[in-house]
């Protein structure tokens, strides 16, 4: 078969699979009485078209794409962390201590935030891969299970002044961190009129790398191999236990990290430079469907986060059409649900065509 | 010493078992049907989209029709839908299983979240229905015996999943499929149409558990009544090792778990609410880090079954 007609089966499928996400979420809106034409329009006016918002969706894309490059590290291990949600927040939480107790001037005080919040969340990643490694605990459950409890420990800690309270404010509004200051923050780069944070560039530049280490190194042959052959790892020398630890580690170390750059960076609004609970906003669920979406590769993660990012900044319009704004939640695990499908169709008829071809043979 | 009396004082009061009753019924109904599905094969995720699902349309049932048992069947439909999509994706086509899973999961919360903002829903618990004598047990007689009807349909659920799956043909495949999905090929069954009819086992019950947490525990829907409790489901299976009996003993400790930490509050106050919340989730961690290293799951758990890839 042509390599072009593959390629065009290819985009067939996933054209198909989109119309039918989006016409589905189309039949959706108009049942509960909606206009679902005004919530895409309101959609891709709040996330491209509208002015500075190009930027916000960056911001908003890169946090996304920091969870999705950590979930791929884990899942070419052949490990299923879906915990990032908790990482994330731990992370943060992680990186607001540290960032206001080390203190410092801004450059420095800002590698001190970045470098805390990875800890944070890599020791959190770490407690699942303990359990994993040491007690056979499946990793997809205990990740699971502790999401649950990092959002209450975070939400323990930013209601005592000694972790993550703010010292100002007694009486006032409960359980918010300090600000942080204006020149801690991740500075936004002025392109085209566009404020774009360099949070996204930052992402962008560990996309390469993470792509680079997995197909190139002999680092990423190792993990790619644990995850495809355990057995076959092992009797190379791979341990499952010390790699898939440290996979775990590099995953949970990457949603710290987009946890960090959610608090200190501009572009779309988080939650203001201050740490709240439920800040996490499902920055963790959807990194990981970029991810899965991505198929686990690095550099298309890039351009699923940006579509993703602009869902969620364009969902901030589309309360003006009348229409619940959690409506884009359902867009997009719609989305989600029906891109898988083209690969799994692919993967059937290969192997049919394959079939075909060796009984036509013989 | 306030804390050892005020937990002694919250062991001893019969409302701690009453609330530990309905988590564990929402438990067992959950951890039976999954149970199933573990042991053909697949860590079902989805039991938690397929409990919110569930709650979902059995209030829009009851809400239409104001009858408890439409409002079950309801429910069952409900959990179905989501085993149909789960099973298909996973066991026909070939995405992974968690990745549907957790996709799923993530959908119906925002699907809930969506239409709970649309839809007025008016629903409450269903009558209470007391077992003579039985219910004057002291301590767990009212907590077991005099529950709104629903509850009583536990005492079908997990006799009839023992039932299907260790003396039936079909329970006997789909053990088959769990263990050793080639040889069970080789052998004439067809290991994913197994696989598939016990997800959709466990759309079943956790449908009834679903329906069972609105008309039962609940009695209004919101789009956070499940909030992670699937999950302990699933890990009640792990913890019990994949016998129904450890299961059934799983979810009874972990509902524990639940219902303790709404009853310390009141016998002493010391601890904090937070701690209190992550409480039942520690345990479930902690029961799972105890025990799952002594326990063996099926061979196959988690591996998917494609005909000539091993």
């Amino acid at each position: 078969m042509k390599p072009m007609m593959r390629q065009g089966e290819w985009l067939g499928l996933y054209v198909a699979s989109v119309a039918v996400a989006l016409g589905v979420s189309a039949i959706l809106i108009r049942a509960t009485g909606g206009d679902s034409l005004a919530v895409f329009d309101a959609l891709i006016e709040g996330s491209l078209t509208g002015s500075g918002r190009w930027g916000l969706t960056l911001g908003a894309a890169a946090p996304m794409l920091l969870v999705a490059l950590g979930t791929i590290v884990s899942a070419r291990a052949g490990l299923v962390n879906i915990g990032q949600e908790g990482q994330l927040l731990i992370g943060t939480a992680f990186a607001v201590y540290f960032g206001f107790r080390i203190g410092g001037p801004g450059p420095f005080n800002l590698v001190v935030l970045l470098v805390a919040g990875s800890i944070g969340g890599a020791l959190w990643a770490g407690v699942a891969g303990v359990l994993r490694f040491r007690r056979g605990v499946p990793e997809v459950l205990s990740t699971l299970l502790l999401v649950t409890v990092a959002s209450q420990v975070t939400a323990y800690a930013l209601g005592r002044e000694w972790l993550l309270l703010a010292s100002n404010s007694v009486g006032a509004r409960n359980n918010v961190s300090e600000q942080l200051a204006e020149d801690n923050r991740l500075p936004n780069l002025n392109i085209f009129g566009n404020q774009i944070p360099s949070s996204f560039f930052l992402g962008v530049v560990f996309a390469v790398i993470v792509a680079f280490a997995l197909a190139r190194t002999v680092w990423g042959f190792q993990l790619r191999m644990l995850g495809r052959s355990p057995q076959a790892a092992q009797r190379a020398g791979v341990s499952q236990r010390s790699f898939g630890m440290r996979a775990m580690l590099t995953s949970g170390a990457f949603a710290g990290l987009a946890g960090t750059v959610m608090f200190a960076g501009g572009g779309f609004q988080f939650s203001n430079y201050k740490f709240v609970p439920g800040f996490s906003g499902n920055i963790g669920w959807t990194g990981l469907l970029v991810a899965l979406v991505a198929r686990e590769r690095a550099m298309p993660a890039i351009a699923v986060a940006i579509a993703f990012g602009a869902l969620r900044t364009g969902s901030s319009f589309v309360g003006s059409t009348g229409v619940e704004a959690r409506v884009t939640d359902v867009i997009e695990g719609l989305l989600v649900l029906a891109l898988l499908v083209p690969p799994a169709v692919m993967f059937i008829r290969d192997r049919r065509r394959a079939r075909a071809a060796t009984t036509a043979r013989t | 010493m306030d804390f050892v009396n005020g937990l002694w004082d919250a062991i001893s009061t019969a409302s701690t078992y009453q609330n530990a009753a309905l988590f564990a019924g929402l438990l067992i109904f959950a951890a039976s049907g999954e149970w199933v599905a573990e042991r053909s094969g697949t860590i079902n995720i989805s039991v938690e989209g397929m409990l919110l699902s569930a709650a979902f349309t059995s209030a829009v049932g009851y809400t239409v029709t104001e009858s408890f048992v439409v409002g079950i069947c309801c429910g069952v439909l409900g959990g179905m839908v989501v085993a149909g999509v789960q099973a298909e994706m996973s066991h026909r086509l070939v995405a992974d299983q968690f990745v549907v899973g957790l996709t799923l999961n993530i959908l119906i919360l925002g699907l809930a979240g969506f239409l709970d903002r649309e839809i007025d829903l008016t629903t409450k618990t269903a009558e209470k229905v007391q077992i003579p004598l039985l219910h004057r047990i002291p301590l767990v007689g009212d907590a077991i015996f005099d529950q709104p009807w629903p509850f009583y349909l536990l005492f079908v659920v997990v006799p009839v999943s023992w039932w299907l799956v260790f003396r039936t043909r079909w329970g006997l495949e789909v053990r088959a499929s769990g263990e050793d999905p080639q040889a069970a090929d080789v052998s004439g069954i067809d290991v994913n149409k197994r696989r598939r009819q016990a997800i959709y086992y466990a759309g079943l019950t956790s449908g009834l558990g679903g329906a069972f947490l609105l008309f039962v525990q609940v009695g209004r829907f919101d789009e956070g009544v499940v909030s992670g409790r699937g999950f302990i489901a699933i890990a009640a299976v792990i913890f019990g090792g994949w016998t129904l009996r450890g299961t059934v003993a799983g979810c009874v400790i972990f509902a524990l778990a639940l219902g303790l930490r709404l009853q310390l509050p009141r016998y002493y106050e010391g601890v904090p609410t937070e701690l209190l919340q992550a409480f039942p989730f520690l345990v479930t961690i902690l029961g799972m880090a105890i025990f799952a290293k002594r326990v063996r799951p099926p061979a196959a758990l988690a591996r998917p079954f494609i005909r000539g890839l091993k």
